[in-house]
């Protein structure tokens, strides 16, 4: 008897796996699928200027708010713990540096992954739900190319040119703190800033950041809302999961991507 | 008319990420345009390089004049072999001239100093600076300083 459950925990392990593994590459393929069949979209332009607005413009409040605060935190934390060594001009090197190779690309993937991605996989699980999909199929317009990558390409464009600006407002914040309230003086806070920041590491890999945790949250979002169960349990279950999956990949690659860009291998 | 105020929202929403990445270039990260082309590069050889980093300025009377672009070790002479980019409108560094590795306040960072010399002939592309002055190693120092205080307490 105790022998059959073992083997029967052994089975449900293997079901579990073979589950997850078939979900990577039923997920790979419709990427491929998505990406590589790029003929017959008549007006795709429009759609994208469509997805791009709903993706991208209406994350704009949110980065940019929390942009705002995450830079006057930073400041004036940076400043209390700097001025006891002397150095508080070195609190804008400090924001700039955070903000560009971490909190920048990192927390607008969250924040993304939050406002954008729940949104597009509730809005392609409430197509697949109510038939919208099957239907396009029935007419003859292949829905991967008229729903899908539209979303996906306007998820990749837009987390970039989000992370860009929540950088810029929040050293913009950063110094609203550090210079006309704390007192620091601006000239030293911006030449120290442009001493220690190099454009190629640190711009540019927070760029490449961005870019990468666009590419999975996108990813993960519009393959969770076409593969969810269309019922409206299965809606809710499936955004839930391109939350939670979603930041754990942007975390998770973050230390990745850290370790290969600053690591010195 | 309402695809139009879409396509101005997406219009403006691309334009503030170009415009941030603009502003992270040149307000954030002092990136100058046509750097690379206008510097001459010097080489240094120096007892000892430590903390000098990569990227350290290289100045000359507090101004600086340029940068150091890499650190590796002289096989032959087992010393520290420092190069650096310097700008083209300095090209009129004697030969003679010294660097030495110096500190930006007690605990700051490195960075190398250069100090005019008086020869005619001047320093050309490639050229070396032999007269250096390695960086202060503050164990060293306290080193010497015990072992002065021993000496003196056992006369």
């Amino acid at each position: 008897m105790r022998q059959i459950s073992m083997l029967d925990r052994i089975a449900l392990f293997g079901r579990v796996g073979i589950a997850v593994l078939e979900a990577l590459g039923r997920s790979t393929l419709f990427l491929l699928h998505v990406l590589l069949g790029r003929n017959g979209v008549g007006n795709g332009f429009q759609l994208l200027i469509k997805q791009l607005y709903s993706v991208g413009v209406l994350s704009l409040a949110i980065i940019v708010v929390s942009g705002l605060f995450i830079g006057m935190v930073l400041a004036l934390q940076g400043f209390n713990i700097l001025v006891d060594y002397g150095s508080e001009q070195a609190v804008g090197q400090m924001v700039a540096l955070t903000l560009l190779r971490e909190l920048g690309p990192v927390v607008t993937g969250l924040l993304f992954a939050g406002r954008a991605g729940s949104a597009l996989t509730a809005e392609i699980g409430n197509m697949k739900s109510t038939e919208q999909l099957s239907s396009l199929e029935m007419i003859g317009v292949d829905p991967l190319k008229y729903i899908i990558a539209p979303r996906l390409w306007a998820g990749f464009i837009s987390m970039p040119l989000l992370a860009m600006i929540f950088s810029v407002v929040g050293i913009w914040g950063g110094a609203m703190v550090a210079v006309d309230w704390l007192g620091v003086y601006e000239g030293s806070f911006w030449g120290n800033m442009q001493n220690s920041v190099n454009f190629q590491d640190d711009v540019l890999n927070g760029v490449i950041k961005s870019i990468v945790f666009a590419f999975v949250i996108t990813w993960i979002a519009v393959f969770q809302g076409y593969d969810c169960e269309p019922t409206s349990e299965g809606i809710g279950r499936a955004t839930t999961k391109t939350v939670v999956y979603a930041s754990l990949a942007v975390l998770g690659l973050d230390f990745i991507l850290t370790a290969l860009m600053f690591g010195d291998f | 008319m309402q695809t139009r105020t879409m396509e101005i929202g997406v219009g403006l929403f691309l334009l503030a990420g170009l415009l941030a990445l603009l502003l992270l270039a040149l307000r954030v990260s002092g990136l100058s345009v046509a750097d690379s082309a206008d510097t001459y590069k010097l080489y240094a050889n120096f007892d000892n390089v430590a903390g000098l980093t990569v990227r350290a300025k290289v100045t000359m009377a507090g101004v600086t004049i340029g940068k150091v672009s890499a650190i590796d070790l002289d096989r032959d002479s087992y010393t520290g072999r420092v190069t650096m980019d310097l700008q083209k409108r300095v090209d009129n560094l004697p030969e003679d001239s010294t660097a030495s590795i110096l500190t930006a306040g007690l605990l700051g960072e490195k960075y190398v100093g250069i100090s005019v010399g008086g020869d005619e002939a001047l320093l050309k592309e490639g050229g070396v600076i032999r007269d250096t002055q390695s960086a202060l190693v503050l164990e060293d120092l306290i080193g010497k300083f015990l072992l002065n205080t021993v000496n003196k307490d056992s006369k």
